[in-house]
């Protein structure tokens, strides 16, 4: 026995050895687990204790499994005491997620078919009012009152619209943390998700080109996105 | 868990928050069998395991408005679940058998009529697995039948995600030795 313990102390584990149990248990992200497959084709000694592993996970499992499950006493207690709670106000300071995600599960698929259909509505005719905006402003540049020049102060749109990008979420991020990366971002979801990729504004003002592609640095260094372009 | 289930146990929280007792019941069905069985491992009693989970889904009832969605909520369910096994263990201050049940394997080792009558790998892993110290098996059966994250577990056990990696990796080194003590030869380590 000591001499194991001896070995045991002598062994500093690597970080790939010490990420098998969640390889074996398949919640490593996608990029862990090429790690530790790679290592396993490589390393012989490796997936011996790989296998050992796969062993205690489904011991585990079994060991858990057996234990059965609680009597309904535990539900009638449970119940009886919120009985017992005070009588709950509707509260306002419900997390936002939770209470937008609430708001859609309790529409009915027809009325969320509906309003989906009325929301593309709204959108085709604002984008109807907005290109006959502009088509008009060809001809008619802006002018000001005070400025006497021949030539006219124009203003570019495209410019002055927030910068875009098409972003692709990794696999396992989650709707929470999509969405506090949206509040950090001052950013919402303008269209998608083609090819897995949603089309991001961020903010509500124009941004120089340095300005962008450091948003697109700051963007790719998420742990939950992999992939951020930005787009016009 | 699937994102889809994570999803709607977030509806169900908010719906908690609202005092909805029917979404009270959908999340208990859903989640009190894993919620009994890791505070079972961790109290090692029915009646109190049994306790446990009312507590837990009481404290669910009260501080749904609160919960933030940062994390799942099994793993919030989890959380409380340790922290409430805990506190009955401090209650009932039988830590030591913990102590006494491993040193009891290991004893296994200097009789040799145990080890030729050893039992079937499965069966002897699953002793050593209940033999594990409190903080080893909370972490292996996190790891293993909770299927948590490093992450996750870290939040759980509130540990550094390096402790929680080297913490499972002599978890399984002691479990290695218990089975050893018992006549299991593995080929690891």
């Amino acid at each position: 026995m000591m001499a194991t313990s001896k070995k045991i102390l002598e062994h500093e584990p690597s970080e790939i050895e010490m990420l098998l149990p969640w390889h074996a248990a398949g919640t490593l992200d996608a990029r862990d687990a090429r790690r530790v497959e790679e290592a396993l084709a490589r390393d012989p000694e490796l997936a011996k204790q790989y296998a050992a592993i796969q062993e205690e996970y489904a011991e585990t499992i079994h060991l858990n499994e057996s234990l059965g499950a609680p009597s309904s006493r535990a539900m009638q207690k449970l119940f009886a005491a919120i009985d017992g709670e005070p009588a709950r106000k509707p509260s306002v300071s419900l997390n936002i997620p939770a209470r937008i995600a609430g708001f859609f599960a309790r529409l009915s698929p027809r009325t969320l078919a509906w309003s989906a259909s009325l929301g593309a509505l709204a959108l085709l005719l604002q984008a109807g009012v907005i290109g006959a905006m502009l088509v008009k402003s060809q001809n008619a540049s802006f002018e000001t009152a005070s400025l006497s020049t021949s030539e006219p102060l124009t203003r570019d749109l495209r410019q002055a619209v927030p910068p875009r990008a098409l972003v692709r979420f990794a696999p396992d991020a989650r709707v929470a943390d999509i969405t506090t990366l949206l509040d950090n971002y001052q950013a919402s979801i303008v269209g998608g998700a083609k090819a897995g990729m949603f089309r991001l504004q961020f903010g509500d003002r124009a941004m120089g080109r340095d300005e962008i592609a450091g948003l697109m640095r700051k963007l790719q260094n998420e742990k939950i996105v992999s992939l951020a372009v930005a787009t016009p | 868990m699937s994102a889809t289930q994570a999803a709607s146990d977030n509806v169900l929280i908010a719906r908690i928050a609202q005092g909805d007792r029917l979404a009270m019941q959908v999340l208990y069905g859903r989640h009190h069998v894993r919620v009994f069985r890791f505070g079972f491992r961790l109290v090692r009693d029915e009646q109190v395991a049994e306790d446990l989970i009312s507590e837990v889904f009481l404290d669910v009832w009260r501080q749904a408005g609160k919960f933030e969605g940062r994390s799942a909520v099994s793993t919030w369910l989890l959380a409380i679940t340790r922290f409430k096994a805990l506190s009955a263990l401090r209650r009932r201050k039988d830590l030591e058998l913990d102590d006494e049940a491993a040193n009891a394997i290991e004893d296994m080792s200097d009789d040799p009529e145990v080890a030729v009558q050893k039992k079937d790998t499965s069966e002897a892993l699953r002793e050593c697995l209940t033999a594990l110290s409190p903080d080893h098996r909370e972490i292996v059966d996190l790891v293993y039948y909770h299927e948590k994250s490093v992450e996750e577990v870290a939040e759980i056990v509130g540990i550094p995600e390096n402790t929680v990696k080297t913490r499972l990796f002599y978890a399984r080194k002691k479990l290695a030795d218990l089975l050893k003590a018992a006549g299991v030869e593995r080929g690891w380590p």
